[in-house]
């Protein structure tokens, strides 16, 4: 099995540090991008403005000022045609709506008029805004408009980074739940699971159809969940798995196999859902406050009874015949056989516990972090995953504990440290990359395991 | 039948657009990593979409285009090294992991709303920005109302443009396809010693050739594709865009071919024979991951020619098809790529168009049937992985990577 393979190429330590100096160079713009002011995605056209686009007749250029909460009226606009010549000048309703009708299709311009905004609020980005119209549709002008001082103007920093650290926690529990199967599943099998994302979002979409569609009791809901989960890891190993290992498959090909998988489940989980994100129950279960720091109700539930879970798979791990013979094929599977181990046996508990942990993982997830789950929610959070199991050492479980934590910690701290909003995963993949360059193995990983 | 004839039009003119060509290419690349290194790279679309960045980007502001082709291919050049240089001495999950989400930073990087002057954000950079030298560039008339189909006549020629004719030249495709497939059969010597290498006489080549050169013509005979000259999808993008495959293909048949090539498919079967002959394994990995990315960036260009370099339109979904693509075609074969991304897209679009046109709009929407499309790759990927692992093309022998 190639998770045994020789390890260790030592020597080579000059084109280590060639990377690192390339690395320093390709990061510099990006760290330097990491000091500039967060802004907040600029407000999505409304589709309900007063102007209709007809095929062939006419199109529209359209947006709302401010942002849906706090909409920004009574600021001037004026439309250039594309020779630049004065078409009209119009006002912002008070929902910050506005909206131009053209008939000529062209490259438009819109300009704002830093004059007529209200007191208080200050125009971030361009004054004026090039637009291509198209008959039959409507084109959307953004200007980033917002009050002053909208940067640490109501909460001071520490506050914004003591917040980070409790929203960091409880989804640092979450990756915790899910990369622990992540973790063992590859301890025990060599195979880096690239679906295993998916089970996460399948523990959501189930969650969903029993609780918001079913009208299931919640906790009721969640022990269904976990229990439809573990049985999916169940059917899949012995369906799926076993026979590939049966058969010799390698475990390049088998990564692909999971590849192949986590696309079709994605497709499967958008054609039934569509694209939106459904919440598992339409109800707000408040907020509890201490100090500066804010936490939903369902995310103390959410980090309580994952530290539960957590304690528990490290005890059956640690102190249990059969984690000690789960710990046995993971150091090396035919020793393990030779001394009486079952060892699909143990692979099958593997998978289907891990299921399990990933589908509770994503009922949580919903609940506490995303508001709901979406087809894609896997997809984002699936580097997530790999950063921590690959931070904490492959293959090791408490490892993929620690980095789950330290990769939860960095994602959201990352926006009260100064990162743009839209980085603060990218900055946990830096982070991962860095730490290969200096440690391979990971954290808690031993150098002999990376071959 | 007219929505039969209708959905093949469609797959044909998937099958020759330049989105399609851009793709192959970055299969020929991804070919170089997987298929004869064994390198899984995973980031391939983080490749494509740094050669656009720096195609798109220079041009836009006042480059030419030759230095834009240049700043992309530099751009993947780094690229390549920064990911190699830490994880190329590891095993090959790592390099999985790290491509993968390096592809992902410099998706989020392009999206950032901070880089809009630069990178255009997440809207991306329209190609009406970038296209201009381009298109300048064309021999044939820039006017967009003046159309041609590619071959003199079609088969409205025929009989009126009956529809016995398109059927009867849609069964004369097949029996040729048919008779090349065949005739590669046959053509194939025995192979009664296991290890001696397959290579196919040259005549046989030739008559494989020129049966799908003969199916190709009659196929655009049944199905003319009509489109502007020069435009943003026209004739002269096509025309760059599968003459650059042809390099590309022509390229690595060189490589492979050579001494270096064998060094590759050397590291691919066993690393520690290659070392222990005194080669530099992380050297030639090194320059495996360098060449292929260069195709990546080539084929991000192309990619984002005809419509927008938008970064999530390649992220880890387009390398995942890339991926198929290649399995499709067959790995660590040379033609293998292009056969496979053209088959493979046009498919796609052929499953959608079925599933939109036949499967009532109350079980299937078509936003429905796009993402059942999707679905069905995915699944084709599993199942081509377990039962044929060597594709169409490919030697079974050749595929026993394990990184």
């Amino acid at each position: 099995m190639s998770g045994r393979t020789p390890p260790v190429r030592r020597g080579g330590s000059r084109a280590r540090a060639l990377g690192l100096a390339l690395l320093a160079a390709l990061l510099a713009p990006l760290l330097l991008t990491l000091g500039a002011p967060a802004s907040a995605a600029a407000p999505a056209a409304s589709v309900a403005t007063s102007c209709l686009p007809q095929p062939e007749q006419q199109g529209c250029i359209a947006g709302t000022l401010g942002s849906r909460s706090s909409p920004v009226g009574g600021a001037d606009l004026t439309l250039l045609d594309p020779a630049g010549a004065e078409v009209e000048t119009i006002t912002t309703g008070e929902d910050g709506r506005f909206a131009f009708t053209i008939t000529e299709p062209g490259q438009y311009t819109v300009e704002l008029d830093r004059e007529s905004l209200p007191d208080g609020i200050e125009l971030r980005g361009q004054e004026s805004l090039s637009v291509q119209v198209n008959l039959g549709g409507t084109a959307p002008a953004l200007f980033d408009v917002r009050a002053e001082g909208f940067d640490g103007g109501q909460t001071s920093r520490t506050d914004r980074i003591i917040q980070g650290v409790a929203n960091g926690l409880t989804l640092g529990l979450l990756l915790a739940l899910a990369s622990l199967g992540l973790s063992l599943i590859y301890g025990t099998t060599g195979l880096s699971n690239f679906a295993h994302a998916e089970q996460v979002t399948l523990g959501g979409v189930v969650a969903y159809g029993l609780v918001n569609v079913g009208g299931l009791n919640l906790w009721l809901g969640i022990v269904l969940t976990v229990l439809i989960c573990g049985a999916t890891g169940y059917l899949q190993d012995r369906g799926l798995w076993q026979p590939l290992r049966r058969r010799g498959l390698g475990l390049t090909q088998m990564v692909i196999v999971t590849i192949g998988l986590s696309l079709a489940a994605q497709y499967a989980f958008q054609y039934f859902l569509g694209g939106s994100n459904v919440p598992v129950v339409v109800r707000d279960f408040g907020v509890t406050v201490i100090g500066p720091v804010t936490v939903k109700n369902q995310s103390w539930i959410a980090m309580g009874i994952s530290i539960v879970m957590i304690a528990l798979v490290g005890y059956v791990l640690t102190r249990t015949r059969i984690g000690q013979a789960t710990r046995a094929v993971s150091d090396n599977p035919a020793l393990a056989a030779a001394s009486g181990i079952d060892v699909d046996r143990i692979i099958r508990l593997v998978w289907t516990a891990s299921a399990a942990l990933a589908g509770l993982a994503g009922v949580f997830y919903a609940l506490a972090v995303s508001n709901g789950i979406r087809w894609d929610t896997g997809l984002q959070i699936l580097l997530l995953l790999f950063a921590a199991v690959t931070l904490g050492g492959l293959g090791t479980a408490f490892g993929a504990f620690v980095g789950s934590i330290i990769i939860g910690l960095i994602v959201e701290l990352a926006s009260p440290l100064g990162a743009p909003g839209d980085l603060k995963y990218a900055v946990a993949l830096v982070i991962l990359i860095l730490l290969l360059l200096v440690r391979p193995q990971g954290l808690l990983g031993r150098a002999g395991r990376v071959g | 039948m007219d929505t039969i004839i209708g959905i093949l039009n469609q797959m044909l003119s998937e099958a020759i657009s330049p989105t399609t060509a851009g793709l192959a290419i970055a299969v020929i690349g991804l070919n170089i990593h997987f298929g004869f290194t064994g390198l899984l790279n995973f980031g391939q679309a983080g490749f494509m979409l740094l050669g656009a960045y720096g195609f798109a980007i220079v041009i836009r502001d006042n480059g030419s285009m030759w230095l834009g082709i240049l700043a992309g291919l530099a751009a993947a050049l780094v690229f390549a090294l920064i990911l190699g240089a830490p994880t190329l001495k590891l095993r090959g999950d790592y390099l999985a992991i790290v491509t993968i989400s390096a592809a992902e930073i410099i998706r989020f990087t392009g999206r950032l709303s901070a880089l809009d002057d630069f990178t255009g954000g997440a809207l991306g950079i329209r190609s009406a920005n970038y296209r201009g030298p381009f298109t300048d560039l064309s021999p044939f008339s820039q006017n967009p109302q003046e159309r041609f189909s590619l071959l003199p006549f079609n088969y409205t020629d025929v009989a009126g443009g009956a529809m016995w004719v398109r059927v009867a030249g849609l069964l004369v495709v097949v029996l040729l396809i048919v008779a090349a497939v065949l005739v590669a059969r046959r053509g194939r010597p025995a192979r009664e010693d296991e290890s001696a290498p397959v290579t196919t006489p040259l005549s046989v080549r030739l008559q494989v050739i020129g049966l799908s050169l003969l199916a190709v013509l009659v196929l655009f005979f049944v199905l003319p594709v009509t489109l502007s000259q020069t435009g943003a999808d026209g004739w002269w993008l096509r025309l760059v865009g599968w003459t650059l495959v042809a390099l590309s293909t022509l390229v690595v048949l060189l490589l492979v071919r050579s001494p270096w090539g064998r060094l590759l498919r050397g590291v691919r079967e066993d690393e520690d024979a290659m070392r222990s002959l005194g080669k530099n394994v992380f050297a030639i990995k090194m320059q495996a991951l360098v060449i292929g990315g260069l195709f990546g960036a080539l084929g991000g260009m192309l990619f984002v020619l005809p419509s927008t370099v938008q970064p999530d339109s390649l992220g880890r979904q387009t390398t995942f098809l890339v991926f198929t693509a290649l399995l499709l075609g067959g790995a660590a074969t040379i033609f293998g790529p292009v056969l496979g991304a053209v088959l493979f897209f046009s498919a796609r679009i052929g499953i959608r168009e079925i599933g939109d046109s036949y499967i009532p709009e109350s079980i299937m929407s078509s936003q429905q049937s796009n993402t059942f499309s999707f679905m069905v790759v995915g699944i084709a990927l599993m199942l081509l992985v377990i039962f044929r692992p060597q594709g169409i093309l490919g030697d079974k022998r050749e595929l026993r990577i394990n990184v």
